[in-house]
C-alpha cells in the first residue's frame, strides 16, 4: 500500500465532485485528502486527491477516474517529480511561560500569526506534509485547541519526466 | 419559431430516430405527454409500472442495437426506474431514461413527488443530467444519446424539471455531440495486436472467450472468421450467447458456474485465453487464483477499467471488438499458416473427448415434465428462430444451456444485475421492435410475478409475447442452494400453487395454457405459437430438478458438481464450500 497524489482535471460544473467522491466510496477506497479549485480556464477545475492503495487499486482508481465523463485528464504524481504543499491553521492556547517558545517555533517554521486573542494565537503554516506534521508535534505540548488542514495541492515540476 | 421545452424534447427525440417510447405519465411530465398525445411519429407505449417501461426499453435496445427510451414522472416514477437502469448499466445496454422533475424553484424543498434523481442514479447510470435551462435541452438530449450508445454503452438519465418543459426557446439542433472529456478508444494498439497474433500462432491450446461486448460491437462475423481460420474453439459467456453459433463445431457453449464441462475444462487446460468483450465476472471465473492457471491472457475490451480488474492480463488491448478483430484478422491473413489446423488437432480432439464424456444432459421422465425438456422442445419447434428473453434463476440457466443460440441479439437476459422480473417486459420491448418475430420469455413462477402487470401492456398493444413458465412452485435456484448448502432447509422459497396462471392470463384478456405431462408439452407450445395473442404457458415441472453442472461459488471452475456426483458426496460439499 503506497500513498499517491493524483491530480485530476475536471469540467467545472455541479455534481462533478460527487461523481469523483462516489467513485471512491462505491468501491471502498479511501480519500485521505481532497482539494478542489478553479484553474485559469474558469470551466475547468483541478482536484488534488491523496489516496492509498496497492498497484492494482491505484490502477483501478486512475482508470475509473479517466472513465468518468467529466474528467479531462488524470495524472498520478507518484510517477512524476512534483511539489506538494498543504496549509494548516492551528489555534494554540499557550501558558504564559510557553508563549515565547511558541512564537520562536512559528518563526523557525516560517509561519505567521494570523489572529490572536488574550489566551490564543492562530498560526498559519504552509509546507509539505513532513513540515506540517513536525510543527503540529511541536505545538502539542504547548496546547493545541483547534486545527484545520487544507488538504494537499500539488503540481508536477516543469521539464521533468517520470521517476 | 419558438418551441416550448416539451416540444423541443419530443423534436430532439425524433432527430435521434426515436419511434417508440415506453412510459408512464404523472404530474410533472404532463407537458411532454400533451405533445405526444397527437404526435404522428412517436408512439408511446403505456406500461403498467415504470420498472416495466425501462426493461422494455432495454429489451428494445438489446434486440435491435438502437437506443431504447423510457419516459416517467418525478419521485416514485423515477425511483421505480432504478432497477431497470441498474440492469442496463451492468450489461452495458444503451438506453435513455427521461425523468420528470419538480420545477427548478422547488428542487431541494422536499416538494410533492420530489426525489434527488441525479443523486440516486449517479452510481447506476453511465451518465446523468439535470437540465436547468431550456437552452441546454436539445444539446443535452443529443449528448445523452451519444454517450448512451458510444464506447461501452450504458443508460443515461435526463432529469427534466417541469418549468423547463413549459419555458420557450428557439429550437437549435446540434449536428454533433463532442465532449473534450469523453473520447472512447476504438482502435486497438497495433503493437499489442501484433503480439496477440503472434501468441495465437504459437499457442497449442487456445480458447476464445467471447462476451456481451462482441454483440454490442457487432463483431460476430469477425469472431467466427477468427475461430475458423485459426481453428480456435469459442466459449460464449451468458451475455455473449449468440455471438458465436452454439451449433458450430468449434463452439464450447457457455463457461462458468453453470457452464458446460468442456468449456470449463478447456479454459482450465488452455495455454492461451483470448478474452473478447467480456469482463471476467465471478460467475465466469470462479476462484480467480485458480482460473486458467496455465494460460497467457489476451484481453480486448473497450473499457480500460475492465482490463486487469479481476484477473491479470498479459496482452491488454483497449478498443472496440469489431475494429480490433478486423485489424487482427488482416494481420493474421498476412501470415496465414495453413498448418494451424494441424497444430490444434490434438487440442480439438481433447475437447471433443470432453464433449463426448459430459454433454449437457438431464434425465427425461415419462410422468413428470423436466424443465430442460420444455426448453429443448421450444428450440426444436421454433427451429431456433426466436428471440428468447429470460427471468433470473434456474429458468435463466436452463434457457442458456438448452436453447441453441446461433445469432446475436436473440438471447436477452439480465446477466450482471440478475434482475428477476426483467424477461417479460424485455420481451414486450423486443416484440415491439421485431413485429412478426417469435418472442418467448422463459420464466419461473417466481420471476414472472415480479412484473406480471405488464400482461396488460402486451394485450392492449397486441404484442403476442409468449411466456413459458417453468412452474416448480419454488424460487428454484435459491431452493437449489438451500438443498445443496443449507441442509435442505427451504426457508421461504416455497411459493405454493398461487396464482392459477391460466385464469390470470384470461383475466387480462390473454391466453393461458397448461401442460402437466411431457406428452402435453408439444401441443401447448404449438398452440401458443399459432395464437396471435400473448400466451402464458404454464408448464408444471419437477420441483426437485437442479441446474447442473454447478461450480460452487468460490471454487475453481473445473470443480464441477454433476447430477450423479451430487447424490454421492453431498456431505463432503457442505463441509468445504464457502457460500457467497
Amino acid at each position: 500500500m503506497t500513498r499517491h497524489t493524483i491530480s485530476v482535471l475536471v469540467e467545472n460544473k455541479f455534481g462533478v465532485l460527487s461523481r469523483v467522491a462516489g467513485l471512491f466510496s462505491g468501491r471502498g477506497y479511501n480519500i485521505e485528502s481532497l482539494s478542489v479549485g478553479e484553474t485559469l480556464e474558469p470551466n475547468v477545475a483541478i482536484m488534488t486527491i491523496v489516496t492509498r492503495g496497492d498497484d492494482f487499486i491505484i490502477e483501478q482508481i486512475t482508470k475509473q477516474l479517466n472513465k468518468l465523463i467529466d474528467v479531462i485528464k488524470v495524472q498520478d504524481l507518484y510517477e512524476t517529480d512534483h511539489v506538494e504543499r498543504e496549509m494548516i491553521l492551528i489555534k494554540i492556547a499557550p501558558k504564559q511561560a510557553d508563549k515565547a517558545e511558541a512564537l520562536r517555533i512559528t518563526e523557525i517554521f516560517r509561519g505567521r500569526i494570523v489572529d490572536s486573542s488574550q489566551k490564543t494565537y492562530t498560526i498559519q503554516i504552509t509546507g509539505d506534509e513532513k513540515k506540517v506534521e513536525a510543527f503540529i508535534e511541536l505545538m502539542k505540548p504547548i496546547g493545541v485547541k483547534d486545527i484545520v488542514r487544507s488538504g494537499k495541492i500539488a503540481l508536477a515540476r516543469e521539464g521533468t519526466k517520470g521517476k | 419559431m419558438k418551441k416550448n421545452g416539451a416540444e423541443i424534447a419530443v423534436e430532439s427525440l425524433k432527430r435521434e430516430g426515436v419511434r417508440h417510447i415506453f412510459g408512464y405519465p404523472g404530474g410533472v411530465v404532463l407537458n411532454i405527454f400533451d405533445v405526444l398525445y397527437d404526435d404522428k411519429d412517436i408512439q408511446l407505449i403505456l406500461t403498467r409500472h415504470e420498472q416495466g417501461a425501462v426493461h422494455a426499453a432495454d429489451g428494445y435496445a438489446r434486440s435491435t442495437g438502437k437506443v431504447g427510451v423510457a419516459l416517467v414522472t418525478s419521485g416514485p416514477g423515477a425511483t421505480n426506474t432504478i432497477t431497470g437502469i441498474a440492469t442496463a448499466a451492468m450489461d452495458s445496454i444503451p438506453i435513455v431514461v427521461i425523468t420528470g422533475q419538480v420545477p427548478t424553484m422547488l428542487i431541494g424543498n422536499d416538494a410533492f413527488q420530489e426525489a434527488d434523481v441525479v443523486g440516486i442514479t449517479r452510481p447506476c447510470s453511465k451518465y446523468n443530467y439535470l437540465v436547468k435551462d431550456i437552452k441546454d435541452l436539445a444539446s443535452t438530449i443529443k449528448e445523452a444519446f451519444y454517450i448512451a450508445s458510444s464506447g461501452r454503452p450504458g443508460p443515461v438519465v435526463i432529469d427534466l424539471p417541469k418549468d423547463v418543459t413549459s419555458a420557450t426557446a428557439k429550437f437549435v439542433w446540434p449536428e454533433n455531440a463532442e465532449l473534450r472529456s469523453y473520447k472512447p478508444t476504438i482502435e486497438g494498439n497495433k503493437w499489442m495486436i501484433n503480439k496477440a497474433a503472434e501468441e495465437l500462432g504459437k499457442s497449442k491450446k487456445p480458447v476464445i472467450v467471447a462476451g456481451g461486448g462482441v454483440i454490442l460491437s457487432g463483431a460476430s462475423d469477425e469472431i467466427r472468421e477468427l475461430a475458423e481460420i485459426t481453428s480456435v474453439p469459442v466459449t460464449t459467456t451468458l451475455m455473449g450467447l449468440g455471438a458465436f453459433p452454439v451449433s458450430h463445431h468449434l463452439s464450447l457453449g457457455m463457461p462458468g458456474m453453470h457452464g458446460t464441462y468442456y468449456a470449463n475444462m478447456a479454459i482450465q487446460e488452455s495455454d492461451l485465453l483470448f478474452a473478447i468483450g467480456m469482463r471476467f465476472d465471478d460467475r465466469v471465473t470462479g476462484k480467480t487464483d485458480a482460473f486458467a492457471p496455465h494460460a497467457k491472457i489476451i484481453h480486448i475490451d473497450i473499457d480500460p477499467t475492465s482490463i486487469r480488474k479481476n484477473v491479470d492480463v498479459d496482452i491488454p488491448i483497449v478498443g472496440d471488438s469489431k475494429v480490433v478483430l478486423t485489424e487482427l484478422l488482416s494481420t493474421l491473413k498476412e501470415k496465414v499458416r495453413p498448418q494451424w489446423t494441424k497444430i490444434r488437432e490434438a487440442w480439438l480432439k481433447t475437447i471433443d473427448e470432453w464433449k463426448r464424456l459430459r454433454p449437457l444432459s438431464y434425465q427425461f421422465e415419462e410422468n413428470i415434465i423436466k424443465p430442460q425438456y420444455v426448453i429443448e422442445r421450444l428450440y426444436e419447434i421454433t427451429g431456433g428462430d426466436a428471440i428468447i428473453t429470460t427471468e433470473v434463476g434456474q429458468n435463466q440457466m436452463w434457457a442458456a444451456q438448452f436453447f441453441k443460440y446461433d445469432k446475436p441479439r436473440t438471447f436477452l437476459s439480465s446477466g450482471g444485475l440478475g434482475t428477476m422480473g426483467y424477461g417479460f417486459p424485455a420481451a414486450i420491448g423486443a416484440q415491439l421492435a421485431n413485429p412478426g418475430k417469435t418472442v418467448i420469455d422463459i420464466a419461473g413462477d417466481g420471476s414472472i410475478q415480479m412484473n406480471i402487470q405488464e400482461l396488460a401492456t402486451a394485450v392492449i398493444y397486441k404484442l403476442p409475447v409468449k411466456v413459458a413458465i417453468l412452474n416448480n412452485r419454488y424460487l428454484g435456484m435459491v431452493r437449489q442452494w438451500q438443498e445443496l448448502f443449507y441442509n435442505e432447509r427451504y426457508s421461504h422459497t416455497n411459493l405454493d400453487v398461487v396464482p392459477d396462471f391460466i385464469k390470470l392470463a384470461e383475466a387480462y384478456g390473454a391466453v393461458g395454457l397448461r401442460a402437466t405431462k411431457p406428452s402435453e408439452v408439444d401441443d401447448v407450445i404449438k398452440e401458443a405459437l399459432s395464437t396471435d395473442k400473448p400466451v402464458f404457458m404454464d408448464f408444471v415441472v419437477d420441483w426437485k430438478e437442479k441446474v447442473y453442472p454447478m461450480v460452487p461459488a468460490g471454487a475453481p471452475i473445473n470443480e464441477m458438481l454433476f447430477d450423479e456426483t451430487e447424490k454421492k458426496d453431498k456431505k463432503l460439499k457442505k463441509d468445504k464450500i464457502v457460500v457467497s
